[in-house]
């Protein structure tokens, strides 16, 4: 749709301005009313009143870390869905985002797990794991890795892990009540600490993936092919592997498991500016961020004043979008 | 002498392997006294011979309380859940002729675990008690596993056909889904629904009584007796659609009618003991290594395997922490996951 490199550049700086756009809309949109001079006043005259507080503890915090999780997890589909060559790819389907919930919880029940850095290494380990254990799952057997084996082998481990959890929440009813709202997957109520603590990880992975366009392209071309033209075809799946599992378990970690994200942005980005990877991955980035501001916006107003949890908006619109995708038909 | 016994009675009629009626013979007396056995355990330990007696109402009073009323229903409620699903499976692993196809994978217990935790959430008060009698569950688990069953059916419903590797993607992300909708449920609902439900989802058969049982008996027995009537076709499904229809059967129809009794099967299970994993994926594969791939042998042998599976996961979910109670459906999926990465793997070898 977007062809030629000017207009995906000015593309680019669209998105960009209406991702800020919706910053705003999620900094001054919710229960309580506030102005866009509020938020101005908010940062140069702090007073203490209520809105005040709001915008720099609430609204802020969330408008940022929406951005940052969608983001990341737009970019981390992005790149599954690339390595694996499965159109279904992403975090949640999986099982990645299962396995980093496992841990957190594991930590949060056990070990009475409360800082930031803890929480972060563990959905990291959680990440990892399930990653490769679903890989591995995935690959093996004679025709190697095929997109219906490697989703089978994801649901499976995505209902272990699950099914982990809950065998832990059941046994312990103080951390159920913690953490099921972000078991839910939720923008609301986070620190800004939490997004500064993952930022290092999360920035690091977002910045490998750009960097990582031109070796997706040519590992789309086939893994001979590749190999032929003097790719090292191992170390770009490993680094892939490794900027899947950063971002997806900080995302994990700042907002727990949000789907569906990492399936819908990679589509919607590659039917704007085609299969070059390059361009693929930034407007990924840019409709992902976008996608979770709008849903977290819209999700405090479906059942005023109380919230849906920002990843049930998610599944609700990705839902459809997945069987859309099943049915258009997947290489077996 | 042949070595097959044809069984037929109207038009159910199928082939049975003499092999395969020791083999269900075997399996039945084991499952007897597996059940006999796990009536004797637990906090109170009663012998095999006082068990029996007190099943008959003639041991002592105690006794006859304690393995009556307690651990009676739950047991034969995990005998039944476990026969359910295994059936569920068997079918489904039949239609899509994945081996890795279960209900729990394409999103059935997924959708009845929604309508279930939907109507626990929306039918409390503030006192957490709950507006409707209990007795109402079972229909809310079992409308969302038809439901699901049949959403996932139509959806993967393309160019006037099923192709089961559609409908196994299809139900894998509209199974996500659910779990999304399941824990917004939890979180909208008080505290109390939410460790409830959560227990419930995981799968336990605790607490169960005789009501409870009752009315899940009739439910799977009824179920087989029409799965018997379809035992033929669904050998027929196996053979893959160009020869199925070569075969002259309605395969569309066919697999119509056998979602349906999958689903019903699964939903029926899942109501009472909830959402007990991996249960329909590896008695079909346990019972296929026993008695082959015909149908006429492989569903009651899959039963009777899925009912000791859960029977044996809810022994070890009683006893191992006592007293603390651990969902059944933890155990089975601790088991279930390894087991199926196994059947990846062996699909290399063949």
């Amino acid at each position: 749709m977007i062809q030629t490199t000017p207009l995906r550049i000015g593309g680019l700086a669209a998105g960009l301005l209406l991702m800020l756009l919706l910053v705003w809309a999620s900094i001054v949109f919710g229960l309580t009313d506030i102005t866009t001079r509020m938020v101005v006043d908010s940062v140069y005259r702090f007073d203490s009143s209520n809105e005040h507080i709001i915008i720099r503890d609430a609204r802020i915090p969330r408008a940022l870390i929406a951005a940052a999780v969608g983001a990341s997890l737009a970019v981390a589909g992005a790149i599954m869905q690339g390595l694996t060559k499965n159109p279904l790819a992403s975090p949640s389907i999986f099982g990645i985002n299962a396995g980093a919930s496992f841990f957190v919880v594991l930590g949060i029940s056990f070990f009475g797990t409360a800082s930031l850095n803890a929480f972060t290494w563990l959905a990291f380990t959680g990440a990892a794991l399930a990653a490769v254990i679903v890989y591995t799952c995935g690959s093996m057997g004679r025709d190697g890795l095929t997109p219906v084996k490697l989703t089978l082998a994801g649901a499976a481990i995505a209902a272990l892990f699950s099914s982990m959890t809950q065998g832990i929440l059941t046994l312990d009813e103080r951390a159920l009540d913690q953490v099921l709202f972000w078991l839910a997957g939720s923008v609301q109520g986070r620190e800004l600490e939490l997004l500064i603590a993952v930022l290092p990880y999360l920035l690091g992975g977002l910045v490998f993936a750009l960097f990582m366009g031109k070796q997706m392209n040519v590992l789309q071309m086939g893994e001979d092919l590749a190999t032929g033209l003097g790719q090292k075809t191992i170390l770009v799946k490993l680094t892939g592997a490794a900027v899947v599992v950063l971002l997806a378990g900080s995302s994990v970690a700042i907002a727990g498991p949000i789907g569906f994200i990492g399936i819908i942005i990679p589509h919607i980005a590659r039917w704007l500016v085609g299969i070059d990877y390059r361009w693929v991955i930034p407007y990924s980035a840019l409709l992902g961020a976008m996608l979770l501001l709008a849903a977290d916006i819209s999700a405090r107003y479906i059942i005023m004043p109380a919230e849906v949890p920002v990843g049930v908006m998610t599944a609700a619109i990705g839902a459809p979008f997945f069987v859309w995708i099943a049915r258009r038909g997947i290489s077996e | 002498m042949s070595r097959h016994v044809v069984i037929r009675a109207g038009k159910a009629s199928f082939l049975m392997n003499k092999k395969s009626i020791w083999i269900l013979t075997g399996l039945t007396l084991l499952t007897v006294a597996l059940i006999i056995v796990s009536l004797g355990i637990g906090q109170l330990a009663i012998s095999p011979v006082n068990v029996v007696q007190a099943v008959f109402g003639a041991g002592t009073d105690m006794e006859n309380l304690v393995v009556r009323s307690f651990r009676m229903p739950r047991i034969l409620l995990a005998v039944f859940a476990g026969a359910g699903l295994a059936m569920s499976g068997a079918i489904l692993q039949g239609i899509i002729r994945n081996p890795l196809a279960s209900p729990d994978i394409i999103g059935i217990t997924a959708g009845a675990s929604f309508t279930t935790v939907a109507f626990l959430a929306l039918f409390s008060d503030r006192s957490n008690t709950l507006t409707v009698s209990i007795h109402w569950m079972p229909l809310a688990s079992f409308i969302g596993a038809v439901a699901m069953g049949f959403l996932v059916y139509f959806l993967s419903w393309k160019r006037g056909g099923i192709a089961p590797v559609r409908l196994v993607l299809i139900g894998v992300g509209l199974s996500a889904a659910m779990q999304a909708m399941t824990t917004m449920m939890m979180v909208l609902g008080p505290i109390f629904t939410a460790s409830r439900a959560n227990v419930w989802i995981t799968g336990s058969v605790n607490g169960t009584n005789w009501t409870e049982v009752l009315t899940v008996i009739p439910w799977i027995f009824g179920l087989t007796a029409i799965l018997f009537f379809y035992a033929r076709r669904l050998n027929v499904q196996e053979l893959g659609e160009d020869l199925a229809v070569n075969a002259g059967a309605l395969v569309q129809k066919d697999r119509f009618v056998l979602l349906f009794l999958s689903s019903a099967l699964a939903g029926g299970a899942v109501a009472f003991a909830g959402g007990i994993g991996f249960v329909g994926l590896m008695a079909p594969h346990i019972a296929r290594q026993l008695v082959g791939s015909s149908f006429g042998a492989l569903i009651p042998v899959s039963a009777l395997i899925g009912g000791m599976i859960v029977l044996v996961a809810d022994l070890i979910a009683r006893t191992a922490f006592a007293p603390l109670e651990i969902p059944a459906g933890v155990f089975t999926a601790a088991i279930g996951a390894p087991y199926f990465i196994y059947l990846l793997y062996r699909s290399r070898n063949k």
